[in-house]
Protein backbone atom coordinates (compact mmCIF):
# COMPACT_ATOMS: atom_id res chain seq x y z
CA UNK A 1 0.00 0.00 0.00
CA UNK A 2 2.73 2.29 0.97
CA UNK A 3 4.86 1.56 -2.58
CA UNK A 4 1.24 2.15 -3.92
CA UNK A 5 0.74 5.54 -2.40
CA UNK A 6 4.47 6.07 -4.06
CA UNK A 7 3.52 4.95 -7.30
CA UNK A 8 0.82 7.03 -7.34
CA UNK A 9 2.37 10.32 -6.19
CA UNK A 10 5.07 9.20 -8.92
CA UNK A 11 2.34 9.06 -11.56
CA UNK A 12 0.32 12.60 -10.64
CA UNK A 13 4.06 14.01 -11.09
CA UNK A 14 5.03 12.56 -14.29
CA UNK A 15 1.36 13.15 -15.79
CA UNK A 16 1.57 16.69 -15.01
CA UNK A 17 4.41 17.37 -16.46
CA UNK A 18 3.39 14.96 -19.48
CA UNK A 19 0.56 17.37 -20.18
CA UNK A 20 2.30 20.46 -19.25
CA UNK A 21 4.97 19.43 -21.65
CA UNK A 22 2.43 18.68 -24.51
CA UNK A 23 1.17 21.42 -24.38
CA UNK A 24 3.77 23.57 -24.19
CA UNK A 25 6.37 21.66 -26.23
CA UNK A 26 3.96 19.90 -28.80
CA UNK A 27 1.80 22.24 -28.99
CA UNK A 28 -1.03 19.39 -28.13
CA UNK A 29 -4.83 20.80 -27.11
CA UNK A 30 -5.91 19.42 -24.15
CA UNK A 31 -8.11 16.88 -25.98
CA UNK A 32 -5.41 15.44 -28.08
CA UNK A 33 -3.22 14.96 -24.44
CA UNK A 34 -5.61 13.44 -22.36
CA UNK A 35 -6.31 11.33 -25.97
CA UNK A 36 -2.90 10.06 -25.51
CA UNK A 37 -3.04 9.47 -21.85
CA UNK A 38 -6.71 7.68 -21.65
CA UNK A 39 -6.19 5.51 -24.74
CA UNK A 40 -2.34 4.83 -25.52
CA UNK A 41 -1.66 5.56 -21.63
CA UNK A 42 2.18 4.78 -22.40
CA UNK A 43 3.84 7.12 -20.29
CA UNK A 44 7.52 7.62 -21.89
CA UNK A 45 6.24 6.83 -24.94
CA UNK A 46 3.62 9.31 -25.04
CA UNK A 47 6.94 12.00 -23.71
CA UNK A 48 8.95 10.45 -26.17
CA UNK A 49 5.99 11.11 -29.37
CA UNK A 50 6.15 15.60 -28.25
CA UNK A 51 8.92 14.91 -29.19
CA UNK A 52 8.53 13.00 -32.63
CA UNK A 53 5.24 15.72 -33.34
CA UNK A 54 7.40 18.64 -32.37
CA UNK A 55 9.97 17.23 -35.12
CA UNK A 56 7.03 16.84 -37.62
CA UNK A 57 8.42 13.03 -37.86
CA UNK A 58 5.45 10.85 -39.77
CA UNK A 59 3.15 8.68 -37.99
CA UNK A 60 4.19 5.53 -39.48
CA UNK A 61 7.28 6.19 -37.91
CA UNK A 62 6.18 7.54 -34.34
CA UNK A 63 4.41 4.55 -34.73
CA UNK A 64 7.15 2.41 -35.60
CA UNK A 65 8.81 3.94 -32.35
CA UNK A 66 6.37 3.44 -30.40
CA UNK A 67 6.07 -0.52 -30.79
CA UNK A 68 10.03 -0.36 -30.01
CA UNK A 69 9.70 1.33 -27.02
CA UNK A 70 6.75 -0.06 -25.60
CA UNK A 71 8.14 -3.78 -26.97
CA UNK A 72 9.35 -4.56 -23.42
CA UNK A 73 5.64 -5.28 -22.42
CA UNK A 74 5.96 -8.53 -23.91
CA UNK A 75 8.01 -9.38 -21.74
CA UNK A 76 5.99 -7.81 -18.21
CA UNK A 77 2.93 -9.84 -19.78
CA UNK A 78 4.72 -13.19 -20.11
CA UNK A 79 6.27 -12.90 -16.55
CA UNK A 80 2.40 -11.97 -15.42
CA UNK A 81 1.10 -15.19 -17.04
CA UNK A 82 1.25 -17.89 -14.87
CA UNK A 83 -0.07 -15.04 -12.11
CA UNK A 84 -3.33 -15.14 -14.23
CA UNK A 85 -3.27 -19.00 -15.09
CA UNK A 86 -7.12 -19.79 -14.97
CA UNK A 87 -8.61 -16.07 -14.88
CA UNK A 88 -10.94 -15.24 -17.67
CA UNK A 89 -10.07 -14.30 -20.78
CA UNK A 90 -12.11 -10.78 -20.54
CA UNK A 91 -10.24 -9.79 -17.38
CA UNK A 92 -6.74 -11.11 -19.08
CA UNK A 93 -7.24 -8.73 -21.85
CA UNK A 94 -8.15 -6.02 -19.48
CA UNK A 95 -5.44 -6.10 -17.23
CA UNK A 96 -3.21 -6.15 -20.78
CA UNK A 97 -4.90 -2.67 -21.49
CA UNK A 98 -3.55 -1.04 -18.14
CA UNK A 99 -0.34 -3.19 -18.23
CA UNK A 100 2.43 -0.48 -17.37
CA UNK A 101 5.95 -0.72 -15.62
CA UNK A 102 4.57 0.57 -12.27
CA UNK A 103 1.84 -1.98 -12.16
CA UNK A 104 3.76 -4.33 -13.31
CA UNK A 105 6.48 -4.05 -10.90
CA UNK A 106 4.09 -3.03 -7.86
CA UNK A 107 1.58 -6.11 -8.83
CA UNK A 108 4.72 -8.77 -9.03
CA UNK A 109 6.08 -7.28 -5.69
CA UNK A 110 2.69 -7.90 -4.02
CA UNK A 111 2.14 -11.81 -5.67
CA UNK A 112 5.37 -12.68 -4.63
CA UNK A 113 4.36 -11.42 -0.98
CA UNK A 114 1.34 -13.26 -1.36
CA UNK A 115 2.85 -16.52 -3.02
CA UNK A 116 -0.32 -16.25 -5.45
CA UNK A 117 -2.73 -13.85 -7.46
CA UNK A 118 -4.51 -11.15 -5.82
CA UNK A 119 -6.91 -9.74 -8.43
CA UNK A 120 -7.54 -6.69 -6.05
CA UNK A 121 -3.59 -6.19 -6.01
CA UNK A 122 -3.56 -5.94 -9.23
CA UNK A 123 -6.47 -3.74 -10.20
CA UNK A 124 -5.55 -1.34 -7.27
CA UNK A 125 -1.61 -1.05 -8.80
CA UNK A 126 -2.94 -0.47 -12.42
CA UNK A 127 -6.17 1.70 -11.78
CA UNK A 128 -5.80 3.67 -8.80
CA UNK A 129 -2.04 4.48 -8.10
CA UNK A 130 -1.33 4.91 -11.79
CA UNK A 131 -4.64 5.04 -14.63
CA UNK A 132 -6.63 7.45 -12.87
CA UNK A 133 -3.57 9.81 -11.28
CA UNK A 134 -1.98 9.83 -14.62
CA UNK A 135 -4.85 10.76 -16.18
CA UNK A 136 -6.31 13.43 -13.90
CA UNK A 137 -2.21 14.94 -13.68
CA UNK A 138 -2.74 15.27 -17.47
CA UNK A 139 -5.64 17.27 -17.34
CA UNK A 140 -3.89 19.20 -14.62
CA UNK A 141 -0.93 19.94 -16.72
CA UNK A 142 -2.39 20.58 -19.76
CA UNK A 143 -5.02 22.72 -18.58
CA UNK A 144 -3.38 25.08 -15.74
CA UNK A 145 -0.17 23.41 -16.09
CA UNK A 146 1.12 26.36 -18.06
CA UNK A 147 1.29 28.91 -15.08
CA UNK A 148 3.97 27.14 -13.46
CA UNK A 149 6.74 29.26 -14.67
CA UNK A 150 9.21 26.31 -13.92
CA UNK A 151 8.43 22.83 -12.73
CA UNK A 152 11.67 21.86 -12.07
CA UNK A 153 11.80 24.61 -9.48
CA UNK A 154 9.14 22.12 -7.85
CA UNK A 155 11.55 19.16 -8.55
CA UNK A 156 9.14 17.19 -10.37
CA UNK A 157 11.32 16.37 -13.14
CA UNK A 158 13.01 14.15 -10.92
CA UNK A 159 10.38 12.13 -9.76
CA UNK A 160 10.37 9.91 -13.00
CA UNK A 161 14.26 9.04 -12.95
CA UNK A 162 13.85 8.53 -9.15
CA UNK A 163 10.93 6.34 -9.69
CA UNK A 164 12.19 4.37 -11.90
CA UNK A 165 15.03 3.70 -9.84
CA UNK A 166 13.21 3.08 -6.85
CA UNK A 167 11.14 0.44 -8.55
CA UNK A 168 14.20 -1.23 -10.14
CA UNK A 169 15.41 -1.36 -6.45
CA UNK A 170 12.11 -3.09 -5.29
CA UNK A 171 12.53 -5.46 -8.16
CA UNK A 172 16.40 -6.75 -6.60
CA UNK A 173 16.23 -9.86 -5.01
CA UNK A 174 19.27 -11.18 -5.79
CA UNK A 175 22.73 -11.31 -7.36
CA UNK A 176 21.04 -12.08 -11.10
CA UNK A 177 18.24 -8.94 -10.87
CA UNK A 178 21.30 -6.56 -9.50
CA UNK A 179 23.95 -7.44 -12.41
CA UNK A 180 21.31 -7.68 -14.89
CA UNK A 181 19.87 -4.07 -13.92
CA UNK A 182 23.76 -2.87 -13.47
CA UNK A 183 24.21 -4.02 -16.98
CA UNK A 184 20.93 -2.50 -18.23
CA UNK A 185 22.21 0.60 -16.94
CA UNK A 186 25.73 0.73 -18.46
CA UNK A 187 24.53 -0.48 -21.67
CA UNK A 188 21.55 1.95 -21.54
CA UNK A 189 24.33 5.08 -21.02
CA UNK A 190 26.94 3.53 -23.86
CA UNK A 191 23.93 3.40 -26.52
CA UNK A 192 22.24 6.71 -25.85
CA UNK A 193 25.55 8.65 -26.12
CA UNK A 194 26.20 6.47 -29.38
CA UNK A 195 23.06 6.40 -30.77
CA UNK A 196 19.46 7.54 -29.38
CA UNK A 197 18.06 7.78 -25.79
CA UNK A 198 15.21 5.46 -26.77
CA UNK A 199 17.72 3.08 -28.60
CA UNK A 200 19.56 3.41 -24.97
CA UNK A 201 16.39 2.24 -23.05
CA UNK A 202 15.42 -0.80 -25.66
CA UNK A 203 19.07 -2.09 -25.38
CA UNK A 204 19.36 -1.91 -22.22
CA UNK A 205 16.37 -3.35 -21.20
CA UNK A 206 16.98 -6.43 -24.02
CA UNK A 207 20.43 -6.99 -23.36
CA UNK A 208 20.76 -6.57 -19.59
CA UNK A 209 19.04 -9.74 -18.63
CA UNK A 210 21.50 -11.76 -20.99
CA UNK A 211 24.57 -10.26 -19.05
CA UNK A 212 22.52 -11.12 -15.49
CA UNK A 213 22.07 -14.42 -16.84
CA UNK A 214 25.92 -15.21 -16.48
CA UNK A 215 25.43 -15.12 -12.73
CA UNK A 216 24.83 -18.26 -11.37
CA UNK A 217 20.80 -19.11 -10.16
CA UNK A 218 19.58 -18.69 -6.49
CA UNK A 219 17.92 -21.73 -5.87
CA UNK A 220 13.91 -21.86 -7.07
CA UNK A 221 11.05 -21.45 -4.66
CA UNK A 222 8.02 -23.77 -5.24
CA UNK A 223 5.92 -22.19 -7.88
CA UNK A 224 2.05 -21.68 -6.72
CA UNK A 225 -0.60 -24.04 -7.86
CA UNK A 226 1.65 -26.12 -9.62
CA UNK A 227 2.31 -23.36 -12.58
CA UNK A 228 5.49 -23.13 -14.19
CA UNK A 229 6.78 -20.07 -12.55
CA UNK A 230 9.14 -16.74 -13.66
CA UNK A 231 10.27 -16.12 -10.18
CA UNK A 232 13.31 -17.09 -8.65
CA UNK B 1 -9.68 22.77 -30.42
CA UNK B 2 -7.50 20.49 -32.50
CA UNK B 3 -8.57 17.13 -32.41
CA UNK B 4 -5.77 16.31 -35.24
CA UNK B 5 -3.51 14.11 -32.61
CA UNK B 6 -6.18 11.84 -31.28
CA UNK B 7 -6.13 9.43 -34.43
CA UNK B 8 -2.21 9.42 -33.27
CA UNK B 9 -3.57 8.32 -29.95
CA UNK B 10 -5.38 4.94 -31.45
CA UNK B 11 -2.75 4.42 -33.32
CA UNK B 12 0.05 4.33 -30.62
CA UNK B 13 -2.32 2.53 -28.76
CA UNK B 14 -2.69 -0.43 -31.42
CA UNK B 15 1.58 -0.73 -32.00
CA UNK B 16 1.16 -1.05 -27.86
CA UNK B 17 -1.80 -3.25 -26.76
CA UNK B 18 -0.15 -6.32 -29.01
CA UNK B 19 2.84 -6.62 -26.90
CA UNK B 20 1.05 -6.21 -23.88
CA UNK B 21 -1.42 -8.32 -24.36
CA UNK B 22 0.34 -11.15 -26.17
CA UNK B 23 1.36 -12.93 -23.17
CA UNK B 24 -1.11 -12.00 -21.22
CA UNK B 25 -3.73 -13.78 -23.97
CA UNK B 26 -1.51 -16.64 -25.26
CA UNK B 27 -2.20 -20.32 -23.40
CA UNK B 28 0.78 -21.67 -22.64
CA UNK B 29 3.20 -18.98 -22.74
CA UNK B 30 4.32 -19.35 -18.89
CA UNK B 31 5.36 -23.07 -19.96
CA UNK B 32 8.32 -21.42 -22.29
CA UNK B 33 11.63 -22.75 -21.36
CA UNK B 34 13.60 -22.26 -18.07
CA UNK B 35 16.55 -19.69 -19.86
CA UNK B 36 13.41 -17.91 -21.16
CA UNK B 37 11.21 -18.01 -17.66
CA UNK B 38 15.21 -16.75 -16.38
CA UNK B 39 15.47 -14.27 -18.76
CA UNK B 40 12.08 -12.54 -18.44
CA UNK B 41 12.72 -12.75 -14.76
CA UNK B 42 15.41 -9.82 -15.39
CA UNK B 43 13.74 -7.68 -17.70
CA UNK B 44 11.93 -5.63 -15.07
CA UNK B 45 15.15 -4.43 -13.28
CA UNK B 46 17.34 -4.43 -16.41
CA UNK B 47 14.77 -2.29 -18.27
CA UNK B 48 13.41 0.35 -15.14
CA UNK B 49 17.32 0.64 -14.46
CA UNK B 50 17.92 2.03 -18.12
CA UNK B 51 15.20 3.96 -18.09
CA UNK B 52 16.22 5.79 -14.92
CA UNK B 53 19.53 6.23 -15.91
CA UNK B 54 19.13 7.17 -19.44
CA UNK B 55 15.96 10.31 -17.86
CA UNK B 56 18.66 11.13 -15.42
CA UNK B 57 21.42 11.24 -17.34
CA UNK B 58 20.06 12.87 -20.65
CA UNK B 59 17.16 15.13 -19.16
CA UNK B 60 16.40 17.17 -22.46
CA UNK B 61 14.73 15.18 -25.30
CA UNK B 62 16.32 14.04 -27.94
CA UNK B 63 19.65 14.93 -26.45
CA UNK B 64 22.94 12.46 -26.28
CA UNK B 65 24.94 15.03 -24.36
CA UNK B 66 25.07 13.76 -20.57
CA UNK B 67 24.00 16.75 -18.41
CA UNK B 68 25.42 16.96 -14.90
CA UNK B 69 22.72 17.94 -12.33
CA UNK B 70 21.21 17.97 -9.02
CA UNK B 71 18.66 14.92 -10.32
CA UNK B 72 21.69 12.82 -10.15
CA UNK B 73 21.90 13.28 -6.03
CA UNK B 74 18.15 13.16 -5.86
CA UNK B 75 18.03 9.65 -7.69
CA UNK B 76 21.25 8.31 -5.81
CA UNK B 77 19.78 9.24 -2.66
CA UNK B 78 16.53 7.73 -3.73
CA UNK B 79 17.89 4.66 -4.97
CA UNK B 80 20.03 4.36 -1.59
CA UNK B 81 16.33 5.30 0.64
CA UNK B 82 14.93 2.00 -1.39
CA UNK B 83 17.39 -0.05 -0.96
CA UNK B 84 17.68 0.62 2.74
CA UNK B 85 13.94 1.23 4.07
CA UNK B 86 12.12 -0.58 0.65
CA UNK B 87 10.27 2.28 0.78
CA UNK B 88 9.73 4.12 -2.63
CA UNK B 89 7.43 6.80 -1.35
CA UNK B 90 10.03 7.70 0.92
CA UNK B 91 12.43 7.64 -1.59
CA UNK B 92 10.80 9.73 -3.92
CA UNK B 93 9.94 12.68 -1.07
CA UNK B 94 14.30 12.82 -0.47
CA UNK B 95 14.54 13.02 -4.13
CA UNK B 96 11.90 15.90 -4.68
CA UNK B 97 13.23 17.53 -1.14
CA UNK B 98 16.81 17.45 -2.57
CA UNK B 99 16.02 18.98 -6.05
CA UNK B 100 14.11 21.72 -4.86
CA UNK B 101 16.82 22.78 -2.62
CA UNK B 102 19.29 21.88 -4.55
CA UNK B 103 17.54 24.64 -7.52
CA UNK B 104 16.90 26.91 -4.29
CA UNK B 105 21.08 27.45 -4.04
CA UNK B 106 21.49 27.91 -7.54
CA UNK B 107 22.25 24.26 -8.89
CA UNK B 108 20.25 23.06 -11.72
Amino acid sequence: MVDGLGILVSAAGFGFVYGLTARTAGGFSPIEAMAMSLIAFAGAAQFAAIGYVAAGIGWPVIALLTFLLNARHVLYSAALAPWFAGRPVAERAGAAQLLTDESFALSVAHFRRLGRFDGFGYWYAAIVTTFIPWNLATLAGVTIGASIVDPSRLGIDVIFPAAMAGLAVLLISGRRELVAAGAGAAIGVVVSLTVSTTAGVIAGGVLGPFVGLLVPAAKAKEPPGGVEDPRR
Amino acid sequence: MSTDLVPLAFLMWAVTYPSRAVGLLTPGIHRLPRPALDYLQLVGPAVLAAIAIVNTLFPTAGSTTIEVGVAWISVGVCIALVAWRRNLFLGLVAAVAIAIAGRAVGLQ
